[in-house]
């Protein structure tokens, strides 16, 4: 705590001050994000991207390429291997003469709809139990808590692996597995922001004008949470897009022909020597799409909650 | 400290049980087919019907299971059910490749991502900052499998074709072979894992350290004519280091089972890799041990981080 001497009142006479508008923490946290250049800049790649990935027949269309079309002609050369990019082939081809470029828009859909939708599903259920453990306290608690360690202490990876090969991947399974090992955390932190929460005043008012727990769970305590909601869920997008793209990688994806930034990346791997174009393409996309995400993720934490992050040291 | 000890080892004891039902349960509800595999295209019904039989595997779900738990309870986790070799043998072939790695590159990763989340937070906002800051969050987007494949691109084959073979393009070489072929077989795959890791600890570490910079005690040490450096590593980084620490048991625990990706894209023969080739052929005792294994790594894990707390903070008491 700093005391400050005011200066002197200054016998000028000053402008008449702008109004004083009111504005909420969300506006507030809006506009401290839109000053923040890098949060934009990586918002707008992800537009572009989701763009992409909506306008992806838009390249099969312009270059003639469907997405699992073999051009073994002129995709391949003599010796049936990957075309380098030219004229016809921007971004070159794969090792069965695919266009890369088309793959890859094809590919947005996949990893940005897992990516978007595992999220949702992780947050809705780490939010609701989170919400239950720390609202409702006693067996409950005790009961999710002990399944948060659970969770935790399983080998994501492995247990992962083993749940798509025994129910044959897909994008329902890939989904499930994510959002059934990715929900703890969230619900963790949660359950740490209402044990402390549920004992303010706001709390006690509601209950004293009759409100019942479940209104009091999602109406008054829940808006309170979102901060953090948001904050860990910007920066769970990219961790969620690389896992699906490590199941593909391992041929977990989805089935042999359709386009996916993993599985691509995975037939990539025996023509690396041979083929750059064929492996650094699909990364590429890839890593712009997780970078992007996690520099707005970034912005994100320092608009909701200005403190974190940005302390510089006062010297 | 005992009672605390006590408990955490029973809690842990009981995740590894829970856990070992719902692997079980999930590989037997699965439909299988590992009669099918060893008995080849032409078997009769009868065949099968005999080697489930010898597998065990026409008994009920309980007593199955109850088996391999009493077994398990004796250190016995069963045979594997194509070269009816024992699952510890297994496990014990490919627990110290996996433990080379993950020891190696947690050291690698811990003292890189420290020092530059320090170095970053003494000279906030200054180029070196930035540029680690950069540097940081492009490793910390990146998966492991492109990482991996970029290093063996540039450090394996273009290394190796302008005529420096300084690392094999994979495979390992046990300890026994000498400490060099073992880190030659094994720097890139560190380095996989560290870089991809490091940033993490990194970001963490600045975060921490600038939160920590920020309080009186730090001013009064430095009231007190101490240097510089000592400061930043006595007294601002010994309670820096507790989220890091939180991190890195995590990390750390999850690891024996998380070098799945980088053991197969460098072939070496550790528990990732044994289990994703289990998990092909759906070779259930194999699956179960490692699992158990690598869940034993986390909790076990997690034990440490807590007695962790009370050494690096001594206001932290262990209930």
């Amino acid at each position: 705590m700093t005391i400050r001497v005011r200066e002197a009142p200054d016998r000028r006479v000053e402008p008449p001050a702008p109004d004083v508008v009111g504005r909420g923490p969300w506006e507030l946290a809006w506009r401290r994000l839109r000053a923040d250049k890098v949060a934009m800049g990586s918002l707008v790649v992800i537009v572009l991207m989701v763009l992409v990935a909506v306008f992806a027949p838009v390249f099969a269309h312009v270059t003639g390429h469907p997405p699992n079309m073999q051009y073994h002609r002129e995709g391949l050369t003599p010796d049936g291997l990957p075309r380098p990019p030219n004229s016809t082939f921007v971004l070159g081809t794969d090792d069965l003469g695919r266009d890369i470029l088309v793959r890859i828009a094809y590919g947005a859909r996949i990893s940005l709809g897992v990516g978007v939708l595992a999220t949702m599903l992780t947050v809705v259920v780490g939010v609701v139990l989170g919400l239950l453990a720390g609202f409702l306290r006693g067996v409950v608690d005790l009961v999710i808590a002990r399944l948060i360690d659970v969770v935790l202490s399983i080998p994501f990876l492995l247990v992962a692996i083993a749940l798509v090969s025994v129910s044959g991947p897909g994008l329902t399974i890939t989904i499930l597995v994510i959002g059934m090992f990715s929900w703890a955390s969230m619900a963790r932190i949660v359950r740490g922001q209402v044990l402390f929460l549920r004992e303010r005043e706001f709390v006690e008012a509601a209950r004293s004008l009759g409100a019942s727990d479940l209104r009091i769970m999602f109406v008054d305590v829940l808006p309170n949470v979102l901060a953090p909601v948001i904050v860990y869920t910007t920066l769970l997008i990219p961790v969620v897009i690389i896992v699906q793209a490590t199941l593909s990688f391992l041929g977990l994806g989805l089935p042999a022909p359709a386009a996916d930034w993993g599985g691509m990346i995975s037939e990539a791997q025996n023509y690396y020597t041979v083929a750059w174009w064929f492996v650094l393409f699909p990364s590429l996309a890839l890593l712009i799409t997780t970078i992007a995400f996690n520099l707005l993720g970034d912005g994100v934490r320092d608009a909701v909650d200005p403190r974190i992050g940005r302390l510089v040291r006062p010297r | 400290m005992l009672r605390f000890l006590v408990v955490r080892t029973l809690t842990g004891l009981f995740v590894l049980w829970v856990i070992s039902v719902a692997v079980f349960v999930l590989f037997f509800v699965a439909p299988s087919n590992v009669a099918h595999t060893l008995a080849g295209r032409q078997a009769t019904p009868e065949t099968i019907a005999l080697i489930n039989h010898r597998l065990g595997l026409d008994r009920p779900l309980w007593r199955q299971y109850l088996d391999f738990l009493t077994n398990a309870l004796h250190g016995d986790l069963g045979y594997d059910y194509y070269h009816q070799q024992p699952v510890t043998t297994i496990i014990g072939q490919a627990f110290p490749i996996t433990f080379s790695l993950a020891i190696g590159a947690a050291i690698i990763w811990l003292v890189l991502g420290v020092y530059n989340g320090v170095v970053s937070a003494t000279h906030p906002r200054s180029l070196r900052d930035r540029s680690l800051t950069v540097t940081s969050l492009v490793f910390y987007s990146m998966p492991s499998f492109v990482l991996g494949l970029g290093a063996l691109y540039f450090l394996y084959y273009k290394l190796t074709l302008s005529g420096h073979t300084w690392f094999p393009a994979g495979g390992y070489a046990p300890l026994s072979e000498g400490i060099g072929p073992w880190t030659r077989h094994l720097i890139l795959p560190w380095l996989t894992i560290a870089l991809v890791s490091a940033a993490t600890y990194t970001r963490l570490s600045r975060a921490s350290m600038l939160d920590v910079l920020g309080e009186d005690y730090i001013r009064t040490a430095e009231a007190k004519g101490l240097g510089q450096r000592r400061v930043t590593y006595r007294h601002a980084l010994r309670s820096a280091l507790t989220p890091v620490v939180t991190q890195f048991g995590i990390d750390l625990g999850q690891l024996v089972g998380g070098v799945v990706i980088t053991e197969q894209i460098f072939s070496l023969p550790g528990l990732g890799k044994t289990a994703v080739n289990a998990i092909t052929q759906q070779d259930l005792p194999v699956i179960i041990g490692i699992v158990l294994v690598a869940s034993t790594a986390v909790v076990l894990a997690n034990i440490l981080v807590d007695l962790c707390y009370a050494f690096l903070d001594p206001r932290v008491r262990l209930t």
